[in-house]
């Protein structure tokens, strides 16, 4: 039971992870409409960030705030650079260009940062454990990550349904030219927009940097994962991004965990080690086609679409 | 709109000695004689690079018969030739080493996959088709990892190549690649045979306008599944091949950036075009060939190259030659 309730947290901590990355994804998806591939970069991007600035500041916090900035000028200079010309185009383009996007990625990093993976510390204080029930417990670094995630959330929910700003970003969406004939500056818009998903990217990768090796390529297939998020929670939606977030992290992690001991009373331990993993991988995208399938348009289809 | 719908219906060209189709000519009289140029040279990487070329071509030339006439883009082709690689891998394992059982059950695999998938995802549009296609083959990669006894994650080496009694050895490289080379030409004759009949102008239609193809009265979707069947059996076949060319399977042949750079192969070469699939493999493994031999950073140069064409050359390389361009 203390081990079900260890993984369930797991899975929620993924899943806040996939979450940040997904709703700067479903942003771009839903306003831009375009397909951007090389957001799994901008991931690894902000954990190189954030390994290098806490090597040389020996702050992790420190670290953190120089990383998110990073990361949103990154975002914001890839988006005037080069996806600028990719918006309105056919999505077979935008593959095509955001694919090469990350061929370039993780060679500049590997030009930059060498082959070689690095790693970030914690302060001490985060390392420890702490009890959450009676006999429960949790690393502390991994709750962290957990409210960090859904003050974010909070924060975007806040911005994008209350403010002025959102309230562009949600007009650009139903309405481009409309917003743009209104006298609103819509590239900027979408520069920012694309800058705000970028820090959420990079804040991501920031926060997974302690737990995983930072290397190129961590990217790639967490990438599909928020893809795989962004499409069960419905293109545009940030509400849907958030629950289709929890919901895979959660499959993810528990069927990680439990699918080869179930698996263990049928087959050989060895088989069931190495089926276990893979079935519930494979479950995730199982729940993806069924959803296409029956709910083309995601569990939360975003109002205006 | 109009215009798109007439410039995309209108008959294909067959080969007359316009400016691209010298090109062709000439692209594949140097694939011919490349294993002639092998063996004088004594450069063996040459004809081993050409080779994978071929195979990747066969895959390109499948992705493009869905992707460039069809309007379906798939984004998970690399799963048709792990399928394909596969089923010689597994076949040979377990002892069956005759190609001539191998490799139709390599293309029949492959076949049904396509059928379930296309049955499927042939429902959704756009970006939503992507992304099926993306979900299941990302299914078939965790399928393959956990394959314990082939391997898992680390793949399978095998030891014999396909077998076909006496009378063709795929360990002779100079036969393998013209057998390689041979199926190429096949799916490329194939695929132009396809994309002029009545069943090809259908297709091209629903690429087109699907539903005043379905008002007037075609069954878009059974035509449809049945280009992405066939799509999904030659790309089979290119997996049975590749998996002998490298005497290995694993799933990383099934990544998703594999399938990625099928799509590159096919829309660098030009999109609907019949050659396009084979200039853009070609194009793409030479430059990355190329690149890596002046720099220890190819990617660098690569990507940049891969965004601008993606912005400005629509078309690809075809295109630029003044073939078809896309509509």
């Amino acid at each position: 039971m203390l081990y079900f309730i260890e993984q369930c947290l797991n899975g929620i901590q993924l899943g806040m992870l996939l979450f940040l990355l997904a709703a700067g994804l479903t942003l771009v998806f839903g306003i831009m409409d375009l397909v951007n591939l090389a957001h799994g970069s901008l991931y690894m991007l902000g954990a190189y960030f954030a390994a290098s600035f806490a090597a040389l500041t020996g702050s992790f916090v420190i670290a953190v705030v120089l990383a998110v900035a990073c990361s949103l000028a990154a975002g914001m200079a890839l988006e005037v650079i080069a996806i600028r010309p990719l918006y309105g185009r056919d999505h077979l383009d935008q593959v095509l260009g955001t694919f090469g996007l990350i061929l370039f990625f993780n060679e500049l990093v590997r030009l930059i940062w060498g082959p070689a993976g690095m790693t970030l510390a914690l302060p001490s204080p985060m390392l420890r454990a702490v009890q959450i029930l009676p006999g429960v417990y949790y690393p502390a670094y991994r709750l962290v990550i957990i409210f960090a995630a859904l003050a974010v959330a909070a924060a975007l929910y806040l911005t994008v349904m209350r403010s002025r700003l959102g309230m562009l970003i949600r007009a650009g969406a139903s309405n481009r030219e409309m917003v743009g004939a209104l006298g609103v500056n819509i590239k900027l818009l979408y520069t920012l927009v694309f800058g705000l998903g970028a820090a959420l990217a990079g804040f991501a990768g920031v926060m997974q940097a302690p737990i995983l090796t930072v290397q190129i390529g961590m990217g790639e297939n967490i990438l599909i994962l928020a893809l795989v998020v962004i499409i069960i929670g419905g293109i545009g939606s940030i509400r849907g991004a958030f629950v289709a977030a929890i919901l895979v992290g959660l499959i993810d992690t528990v069927g990680r965990a439990f699918l080869p001991d179930m698996l263990r009373l049928m087959l050989s331990r060895n088989a069931a080690e190495t089926l276990g993993p893979a079935l519930s991988s494979m479950s995730i995208y199982m729940l993806t086609a069924a959803v296409l399938v029956f709910r083309p348009e995601g569990l939360f289809p975003a109002a205006n679409r | 709109m109009t215009a798109r719908l007439d410039s995309s219906l209108e008959a294909a060209p067959r080969l007359r000695l316009t400016a691209p189709a010298a090109f062709n000519i000439v692209l594949i009289a140097i694939l011919a004689v490349i294993p002639l140029y092998a063996r004088l040279s004594g450069d063996g990487f040459v004809l081993t690079l050409s080779t994978r070329m071929l195979i990747l071509a066969l895959g390109a030339v499948s992705l493009n018969l869905i992707m460039g006439y069809g309007g379906m883009v798939s984004f998970g082709h690399a799963a048709y030739l792990g399928i394909g690689g596969y089923a010689v891998g597994i076949l040979a394992k377990e002892g069956i080493a005759s190609g001539l059982l191998q490799w139709p059950v390599a293309v029949a695999a492959a076949a049904l996959y396509a059928l379930l998938v296309g049955a499927l995802s042939l429902r959704t549009r756009g970006v939503y088709f992507i992304m099926i296609t993306l979900a299941f083959a990302q299914m078939i990669y965790f399928v393959a990892i956990g394959l314990d006894r082939y391997g898992g994650d680390d793949g399978l080496t095998i030891y014999r190549r396909s077998q076909f009694g006496g009378w063709l050895d795929l360990n002779d490289k100079t036969l393998f690649y013209y057998l390689c080379f041979t199926l190429l030409l096949a799916g490329i004759y194939l695929v132009s045979r396809l994309i002029n009949s009545r069943f090809g102008l259908v297709i091209r239609g629903t690429r087109s306008n699907d539903r005043r193809m379905r008002a007037i009265g075609f069954p878009t979707f059974r035509y449809r599944l049945v280009c992405f069947v066939i799509a999904g059996a030659l790309c089979g076949l290119a997996g049975a091949l590749l998996a002998n060319h490298t005497n290995f399977i694993s799933p990383a042949m099934m990544h998703w950036t594999r399938s990625g750079d099928l799509i590159v192969m096919v829309v660098l070469g030009g999109l609907g075009s019949l050659f396009g699939p084979l200039i853009g493999t070609a194009t793409f493994l030479l430059l990355e060939e190329g690149l890596s031999r002046v720099t220890s950073y190819p990617d660098l140069i690569l990507g940049p190259v891969l965004l601008a064409v993606a912005i400005y050359a629509r078309g690809g390389i075809a295109g630029l030659l003044g073939g078809r361009a896309r509509g």
